[in-house]
């Protein structure tokens, strides 16, 4: 049996995007929702030591958050009445008060969609976008989102009240966005989910659990959106985007904290289960017949992922998917990743060609996977200096000892190999 | 919600065009006024003369001090403005996203109203 506080964080966790959503729609401000809620929480904690977890915890939390939420507008009510006969203030809407009287059980409804769009709404700012998703939808604390983010709490606690009086005072709409624009907003908000994810994803060993757990918040994000937009491809993408990276989190890299190159991951410790989930989701998106750029991603990801041994690997197909995922973004680093795949299909001479374009190795010049992958080329090409002098590139760019750890240790074994051949 | 739309455009880029172009360009001003008033969600308008008839007046030592300008190093000056009545940013958004202006490398900035409680009589 689980203790009672323990039930109320995982109530807390599991529920609050919900019953934060459906009370940011009855009472219209992120704050009053955001004070109510956490009034309930505390009532919660009382009472549930006392008599026990209610049956469904979330209703209970839900309606007495609303009532909370009446008390505090009464109370600022009540407050106002007592300066009316200096200045005649904001009173509390009826319509809100009576809104939250009614007590028909909206728990049901699911505002989340619409919570989602509000938070990822382009005219806040991408870190705001970020930081407030991770606050209503994930439940995070300020606190913790600042330890994931790497930033002073007092700052992102200064972005979360900018972003929430933002959308109050531009009326940002509490709404799913309208056809027309409901494509472009919903690629905001899985850039929003791809991020969290990616900052988990940069984490290191040594950093806080919650910076790393950034990871599994975004998996859940990603679930919640594939739930309530089953519809949408892209967003299918996503969420089998993130299983299959995750999968191989703990594979790439090293106990001594160096990272491990794809072909050398010890592939029995890959997550099967994750691999299975996201390989199933990209062929429900794909048959869609709708592709976009994160299932095209995830498509890859998967190609990777159910190899059996790296040689088994269909670099023809992962390179024809990075010419597709070119067409919808193009970029040089996508260009490089399909260099990367040719060599490994056709030969390093045909990836290398398409590396030493001005498109590529020009806009690339400061990006040390450019020199680290044309040094890995070079190499297989037996090139050896030039392969020395990539990697010596390479290592100028990193700042990151694991990294330099690495390419140190590849330069090593040009060394090596230069010397033998001599 | 009341929002004021500033319009924002390179004047060089304007008065460089040629006579067919402009007068294309104030058709296209035109049509956008008269659409933002059939909606009925305009309120006002004004095009602004160039930033070259400008004066700005700061206070120095405690009196006004006026001053030709301003001559800011940007590449974009205020043009004109819209108010506007519509129900949120969105729709405020979907005004402004069809500014003509917008098509020669301007842009409009949308700024919500400060809406001041009446002070009791």
């Amino acid at each position: 049996m689980t203790s009672v506080p323990e039930s109320i964080e995982q109530v807390f966790r599991r529920e609050h995007g919900r019953i934060i959503a459906s009370l940011i729609r009855a009472c219209g401000d992120f704050d009053l929702a955001e004070d109510a809620l956490q009034d309930a929480f505390v009532q919660a904690l009382d009472r549930w030591t006392e008599h026990g977890v209610p049956d469904n915890p979330a209703a209970w939390l839900t309606t007495a958050a609303r009532a909370r939420a009446i008390d505090r507008l009464r109370r600022a009510r009540r407050g106002a009445e007592k300066e009316a006969s200096l200045s005649e203030l904001t009173t509390p809407d009826e319509g809100v008060l009576a809104m939250l009287d009614q007590g028909h059980d909206s728990s049901l409804e699911d505002d989340r969609l619409r919570l989602i769009f509000t938070c990822c709404h382009p005219a806040l700012n991408l870190e705001a976008q970020v930081a407030l998703t991770l606050r209503t939808l994930g439940g995070l604390s300020t606190t913790e989102i600042a330890r994931a983010f790497l930033v002073p709490e007092p700052t992102m606690g200064q972005r979360l009240v900018r972003a929430k009086h933002k959308i109050r005072a531009a009326r940002i709409p509490y709404q799913t966005p309208p056809e027309h624009l409901l494509a472009e907003r919903l690629t905001a908000v899985l850039a929003v989910v791809y991020l969290i994810f990616n900052e988990g994803y940069a984490a290191s060993a040594g950093d806080d659990l919650i910076r790393r757990d950034l990871c599994g918040e975004a998996i859940r994000l990603g679930r919640l959106l594939t739930a309530l937009m089953p519809q949408e491809p892209e967003a299918l993408g996503l969420l089998a985007l993130l299983l299959l990276h995750d999968a191989r989190r703990g594979a790439r890299i090293s106990t001594a904290g160096v990272p491990v190159l794809l072909e050398a991951q010890d592939r029995a410790s890959w997550d099967q289960a994750a691999i299975e989930e996201g390989s199933a989701l990209v062929e429900r998106a794909l048959r869609m017949r709708r592709p976009g750029p994160y299932q095209v991603q995830a498509a890859i990801a998967a190609l990777h992922a159910q190899a059996a041994t790296p040689e088994q690997t269909d670099w023809p197909q992962i390179a024809a998917l990075y010419s597709v995922l070119a067409s919808f973004s193009p970029s040089p680093v996508v260009e490089l990743n399909r260099a990367a795949a040719v060599a490994m299909a056709y030969g390093a001479e045909f990836g290398l060609a398409l590396i030493d374009r001005p498109m590529v190795a020009g806009a690339l010049d400061q990006y040390r996977w450019l020199h680290t992958t044309r040094g890995e080329l070079l190499r297989r090409l037996a090139r050896w200096e030039e392969a020395a002098a990539a990697y010596t590139r390479a290592l100028q760019l990193s700042d990151n000892t694991a990294e330099r750890a690495f390419v140190t240790q590849q330069l090593a074994a040009i060394r090596t190999a230069a010397g033998e051949e001599r | 919600m009341r929002y004021l739309l500033l319009i924002y455009g390179n004047e060089q880029t304007a008065a460089a065009k040629s006579a067919e172009a402009q007068a294309a360009e104030m058709d296209a001003w035109w049509k956008y006024t008269a659409d933002l008033q059939q909606s009925g969600q305009y309120l006002a308008g004004e095009a602004l003369q160039p930033i070259a008839t400008a004066t700005t007046v700061r206070l120095a030592n405690g009196r006004a001090l006026v001053a030709d300008g301003p001559f800011a190093e940007t590449k974009e000056q205020l043009g004109g403005y819209y108010l506007i009545d519509v129900p949120n940013l969105d729709a405020a958004i979907a005004w402004a996203g069809k500014m003509p202006n917008l098509p020669d490398g301007g842009s409009v900035e949308i700024r919500p109203i400060m809406e001041f409680e009446s002070p009791a009589s």
